[in-house]
């Protein structure tokens, strides 16, 4: 009877969980399709390739090996952990207790033994990554935009990992001292290294009280893990699952090529009295020329802001941020996910969503920001999941010279130069070619001397 | 080039009237064309051009912005009208092959005119260097004023990052002899001159230092007495670090194009 109440208790929580998940992802979908169309169902194989180099291998996190080795343990740990979390389920569903151990015998020893390895790891790199924030406070941990809810955020992330594997470890040792205990009739594991070290620390307990420490730790597992897995969606933590799509989808063109943009194109060509070549995209079409808040950027821009995890090294590559601009590429991708969160709540309450008198540009981004942008592509090129925050910063800015004409002054002029002189600058389009007659001049005269 | 033979800069329209095509069309852009200092890397990638006897033609008035740093400054419409007044020009001359020493230029012509009807071979000089280089018409002769001295070359965010472009300067380096210092931050790491995403045309932000400062100090650190660049932009943000330093009598900013006219005694 105790073990039915037990195992409905379970598929409560599960069902709760599996509701609450779902939920949330539909939300974070609508929310990153609130952006424009843009098509990257292209060039598929090409895709794969890209996903299974940066984000399942992990390519771009190499470039910094220290955070990389540390990083690549968390994800392997995370990664075959996880197959554990079957066996809990299906036990918690079926009242059973280590279920897979009877089956695999030895190979389970095996294979609990690597996940307790892999747990000890995971504990090793969250309290080095805890010392690098906190301690030895590395500068890309320490910007403006990473201070209040992001600074808790990442430290809450850490412990939850660390408390999460300590009660893996802990549950491992009770299990071992019980199955020790005839009265418990604990199945047999073999010996397990990692855990056993704690052994000594709880073989002191009766065997009630270890049951429940046992019990409780399962449970305390469990939970922690659904628990985690909802508050994740709320966090820079996405990243795990979002560095997938985010890099199957990123830009393949070379980085220097920017988004065309077909509808201005063809006003061109009619402007000069040409047939435009796709007739289509018709004036009616365009909502607005380049992007004033989060829905007139492209979707892939909004995926970008829910895949980023702050941690800061296109910010640490941006030369504008590094000479002390208010640039940061990191904030900018923080803002947007912030902004795009704001109007999803908003649209979901049924209020105006993105009328409700804010926007991405000014009350989130400034236009100090987007105008200190060099577009070197250090951020894009530093991003390990292929985030483009240049991607932004350039629709921005083409609301701010096409819409407002609120470019700075200098770059208005640059505008008019070209215009008029065909040159950024303001020289005679008829003296263009006179270093062609200096040079003539120059060969000769030379050749006199000699 | 012969001592006799007056220097050759033949215009695509000279080319057209004569029936002739060029094999390539050099792109001078608008710093090769105006600035006093980068005029001077275009009179010696002409002399190079003139010395391996390669047919080439340039557009000379005819030529205009391609909108590269309007476009980047968000006006797309103005860059649009650029790329469609180019565009018709480029293709009314039949142009297939281009080869340009400014890295902007070689960016928009390469990857933004295709889809806006402008299909062209676009070549970076550092590139076209390499190549003759490689097929030993430049850059054979050892020894050269650049024999074992220290160069540090300063990668260009349009021909690196944007473009994949890395190896081929350094190997324009190598021809030299010369002993190619790096920077720490180079390759997919260089550290951006300060004059991108038409930065060249403003003031910069309000901040604690200049872009260009930051890497002047970083290629003065290296020791070497030459900086190389392969970009106009580049060019002028490096000169105006390394004058700011007041260091312009020892060290000079030369691009690829220059030290190979120099080396071949051009």
């Amino acid at each position: 009877m105790n073990e039915f109440i037990a195992q409905l208790f379970f598929l409560l929580i599960v069902g709760i969980a599996t509701y609450l998940l779902a939920k949330r992802i539909k939300s974070i979908r609508k929310n990153i399709l609130l952006g424009r169309p843009i098509d990257r169902h292209d060039r598929k194989p090409e895709r794969w390739r890209t996903m299974l180099l940066v984000a399942f291998g992990q390519k771009k996190m190499f470039k910094r090996m220290i955070p990389a080795v540390l990083h690549l343990l968390i994800y392997i740990g995370f990664i075959v952990i996880n197959l554990e979390v079957l066996e809990f389920i299906l036990d918690g569903l079926f009242g059973t207790h280590r279920l897979f151990a009877p089956f695999l015998g030895d190979f389970y020893t095996f294979l609990i033994n690597i996940f307790e390895f892999l747990a000890v790891g995971v504990i090793v790199s969250c309290v080095m990554f805890l010392w690098r924030r906190n301690v030895l406070k590395i500068r890309r941990f320490q910007a403006q935009e990473l201070t209040t809810w992001p600074k808790l955020d990442a430290n809450i992330i850490l412990i939850t990992e660390i408390v999460l594997m300590l009660a893996i470890l802990t549950m491992n040792a009770s299990d071992q001292i019980l199955q020790d205990r005839p009265e418990a009739d604990y199945t047999n594991t073999g010996r397990l290294i990692f855990s056993a070290v704690l052994i000594p620390l709880l073989d002191g307990l009766n065997t009630s009280t270890l049951i429940v420490v046992e019990r409780f730790a399962w449970w305390f597992h469990i939970i922690g893990i659904f628990a985690f897995a909802i508050y994740i969606t709320y966090s820079k933590h996405l990243h795990i699952f979002m560095a997938f799509p985010n890099t199957y989808y990123s830009k393949l063109e070379p980085q220097g090529k920017m988004e065309n943009m077909p509808a201005i194109a063809n006003e061109v060509q009619i402007m000069l009295g040409k047939q435009p070549e796709e007739a289509n995209a018709s004036a009616e079409e365009i909502g607005r020329f380049g992007a004033k808040d989060v829905n007139d950027l492209a979707w892939t821009d909004l995926m970008g802001a829910y895949a980023c995890t702050e941690c800061g090294r296109c910010t640490a590559e941006c030369p504008a941020n590094q000479t002390g601009k208010k640039l940061s590429p990191r904030k900018i991708m923080m803002d947007t996910r912030d902004r795009v969160e704001e109007v999803g709540i908003q649209l979901e309450k049924g209020e105006q969503g993105k009328d409700d008198g804010k926007t991405l540009l000014d009350h989130y981004i400034t236009r100090g920001e987007i105008n200190a942008c060099t577009t070197c592509q250090a951020c894009v090129e530093a991003c390990p999941v292929n985030i483009n925050p240049l991607s932004i910063i350039l629709q921005l800015r083409r609301y701010v010279a096409m819409e407002e004409a609120q470019s700075p002054a200098s770059w208005n002029a640059m505008f008019s130069n070209i215009e008029n002189n065909f040159a950024p600058w303001k020289f005679s389009p008829a003296d263009r070619f006179r270093w062609a007659d200096e040079l003539s001049n120059e060969v000769e005269s030379k050749k006199e001397k000699l | 080039m012969n001592e006799t033979e007056k220097i050759q800069i033949p215009t695509m329209a000279d080319m057209a009237a004569r029936g002739e095509m060029p094999e390539i069309l050099f792109w001078v852009g608008c710093a090769g064309s105006y600035d006093d200092r980068y005029k001077r890397v275009t009179k010696a990638f002409v002399k190079i051009l003139n010395k391996v006897g390669i047919k080439f033609a340039v557009l000379g008035t005819e030529e205009s912005c391609t909108g590269d740093p309007a476009r980047r400054a968000g006006n797309e419409f103005l860059f649009q009208m650029q790329a469609a007044t180019n565009i018709e020009t480029l293709n009314g001359y039949n142009v297939k092959k281009i080869v340009t020493a400014c890295p902007h230029c070689f960016n928009t012509l390469k990857n933004e005119y295709p889809e806006l009807g402008g299909n062209y071979t676009v070549v970076h000089h550092s590139s076209f260097l390499q190549q003759l280089i490689n097929e030993g018409k430049i850059g054979i002769e050892g020894g050269g004023a650049f024999k074992g001295k220290k160069i540090t070359y300063h990668d260009s965010c349009y021909l690196g990052r944007a473009n994949n472009i890395y190896e081929a300067p350094r190997e324009v380096l190598a021809a030299l002899d010369a002993d190619l210092v790096e920077m720490k931050r180079c390759r997919t790491k260089g550290f951006c001159c300060g004059a991108g995403g038409a930065q060249m045309f403003k003031d910069a932000e309000p901040g604690k230092k200049e872009v260009n400062m930051d890497r002047t100090e970083e290629a003065l650190s290296t020791g070497a007495k030459t900086i190389a660049v392969a970009c106009p932009f580049c060019m002028t943000m490096m000169n105006d670090g390394v004058k700011h330093k007041e260091k312009e009598k020892e060290v000079q900013v030369k691009d690829l194009a220059e030290l190979i006219a120099e080396h071949e005694r051009l």
